[in-house]
């Protein structure tokens, strides 16, 4: 049996998570908006690759990107960011959710290209070190989880959501989650980490 | 994904003018449609135009007490939790908090959302040969087909898709103006001029000419709306496309309603507003029975198809239901 222990489990779930990513940025960035200005680009031939910037929990790197790579590929297949999950492709899941300028969208429908100063925080960029973000380990703490693919989108949420001031109620937090599916079913427990993470970020504040 | 050149525009006229000298060029916004078509192969623009760091996103009302002004490339979530739009237009922050996802709306522009394509599965899949949209005159694969969320009302043979979004039902029904600019200047659309049925040429979805960049939404200024409400039926609780909704707002005077606003969605090939439904109301005393007569006369032309029928009825109760909140608040 695959996960058949929950310490095997957890240590699966760890390494999704990405907890090991020394690029910390910590959620004191989200809700930054960025001021931005128009820098045009003349128009590539299709066959030509775009230079690209991104910004990316705290970490700077720059791309020679095909313009149709979706700011999911690009993390996945270029950085090797594979946190973020692409499950559907489409929008519908949740599963690629990362957070823009403290934003959380889906990165399987945004051009990478497009992304250009924009301050990108992944799965990998939510832990201080060692130390898990609070939504992370009332992840752990409540298994909201089953597989964990849809995850490193859920946790993502989740910290935006409680960013937004969206967990006033179970109600409220289901509501604001509905971008997320598990297919496991594990919205209860997801539910209930929330709930917990609510409580400690507020202690921490 | 089709190859295709990718450019940034610097400002609105810049814009328009690639527009102008790539007659296959698409505008991407926040791309939650466009995108996704263009993955699925609907969509093969030869240049992507991207115009999201263009300065269009601000919210804010319009001189002379006129109304509010919504930029085009104002996030769906912003106008959601904007003070102006909450207290004054509440059907339309309450539409988009019904629509898509929070990483959607977070994503979604205003411009963009007025563009959506409909979700029929005919067009959205180009494994199915036969769509009228997306290739004209090859016919309807909804017609005999699965058609369970499609229109019930002003479709035509050609085309029984339904329009996708929420926040145009809202705008509908609040009688908005879409501003757009061209080569030979800007424009002012009524709402109601906006949108095309389908007729024989189901794949012209819009008046607005293809060298033309949504620029805003101009919401007037009214007595009615603060008291208005958006009512979304789904199949799920959350994050699905209507089966109906309904837009409605109610100014009521001495007993008597003496301004009503009703649109419907999920039923037409554009956001429907019932005009003729508002005249059943006027005049009348805010009771089931007059939301009744009303609700019947917005579906008096309605025809569904082997798996849609019951929207007939549920749109019917849905409208009850809407007013009838309204009538409470």
């Amino acid at each position: 049996m695959l996960f058949g222990h929950a310490a095997t489990r957890r240590v699966f779930i760890k390494q999704v998570a990405g907890t090991g990513a020394a690029l910390a940025l910590g959620p004191h960035l989200l809700g930054q908006q960025k001021a931005q200005t128009v820098e045009p680009i003349a128009a590539l031939a299709d066959t030509e690759t775009a230079a690209v910037t991104l910004q990316i929990n705290g970490r700077e790197t720059a791309l020679r990107l095909d313009p149709r790579v979706t700011l999911l590929d690009a993390l996945r297949e270029r950085l090797g960011l594979t946190g973020s999950k692409k499950g559907c492709d489409h929008g519908q899941c949740g599963a690629c959710t990362v957070l823009v300028n403290g934003r959380r969208i889906n990165s399987c429908l945004s051009l990478a290209v497009t992304h250009e100063g924009d301050e990108i925080t992944t799965i990998e960029g939510l832990a201080e070190g060692d130390e898990l973000h609070p939504v992370q380990a009332a992840f752990l703490e409540h298994d909201g989880f089953q597989c964990g693919y849809c995850t490193p989108g859920q946790i993502c949420s989740a910290v935006a959501l409680l960013k937004e001031g969206h967990a006033g109620s179970d109600g409220e937090i289901r509501e604001w989650m509905s971008g997320n599916i598990c297919r496991c079913g594990a919205y209860p427990n997801i539910l209930a980490a929330i709930r917990e993470a609510k409580t400690k970020t507020a202690d921490a504040v | 994904m089709n190859p295709f050149t990718y450019s940034r525009a610097a400002d609105a006229p810049q814009a328009v003018a690639d527009l102008v000298a790539k007659p296959h060029a698409k505008l991407l916004g926040g791309g939650t449609n466009l995108i996704d078509l263009m993955k699925m192969g609907v969509e093969t623009p030869a240049q992507i135009i991207d115009i999201t760091r263009l300065p269009l996103a601000q919210v804010g009302e319009l001189p002379e007490g006129k109304g509010v002004r919504i930029g085009a490339l104002a996030r769906n979530s912003d106008v959601a939790a904007h003070a102006l739009i909450s207290a004054r237009y509440p059907v339309l922050a309450e539409a988009f908090l019904a629509g898509a996802s929070p990483q959607l709306r977070n994503m979604a522009t205003v411009g963009g959302n007025l563009l959506q394509r409909t979700r029929c599965p005919y067009f959205y899949d180009p494994a199915f040969p036969a769509c009228n949209k997306r290739n004209p005159g090859s016919g309807c694969g909804a017609l005999t087909g699965f058609n369970r969320s499609h229109a019930i009302l002003g479709q035509s043979e050609q085309c029984i898709a339904t329009h996708p979004s929420d926040m145009c039902v809202a705008l509908a029904a609040l009688e908005a103006v879409v501003r757009v600019q061209g080569p030979k200047g800007e424009r002012e659309i009524a709402f109601a001029d906006f949108y095309r049925l389908p007729g024989a040429t189901p794949e012209r979805e819009t008046n607005l000419a293809p060298d033309e960049l949504i620029t805003a939404v101009d919401l007037p200024a009214n007595r009615w709306a603060a008291r208005s409400h958006y009512l979304k039926v789904r199949d799920r609780a959350s994050y699905a496309f209507a089966l109906v909704s309904v837009a409605a707002a109610l100014e009521l005077e001495g007993g008597k309603i003496k301004t009503a606003r009703i649109a419907l969605g999920g039923v037409a090939h554009m956001p429907w507003r019932a005009a003729e439904a508002e005249q059943h109301l006027i005049g009348k005393p805010p009771d089931e029975a007059t939301f009744l007569a009303a609700a019947t006369a917005a579906l008096a032309g309605a025809k569904g198809y082997e798996h849609n029928t019951f929207k007939i009825e549920l749109a019917r109760r849905t409208i009850v239901r809407a007013l009838t909140t309204l009538a409470k608040l």
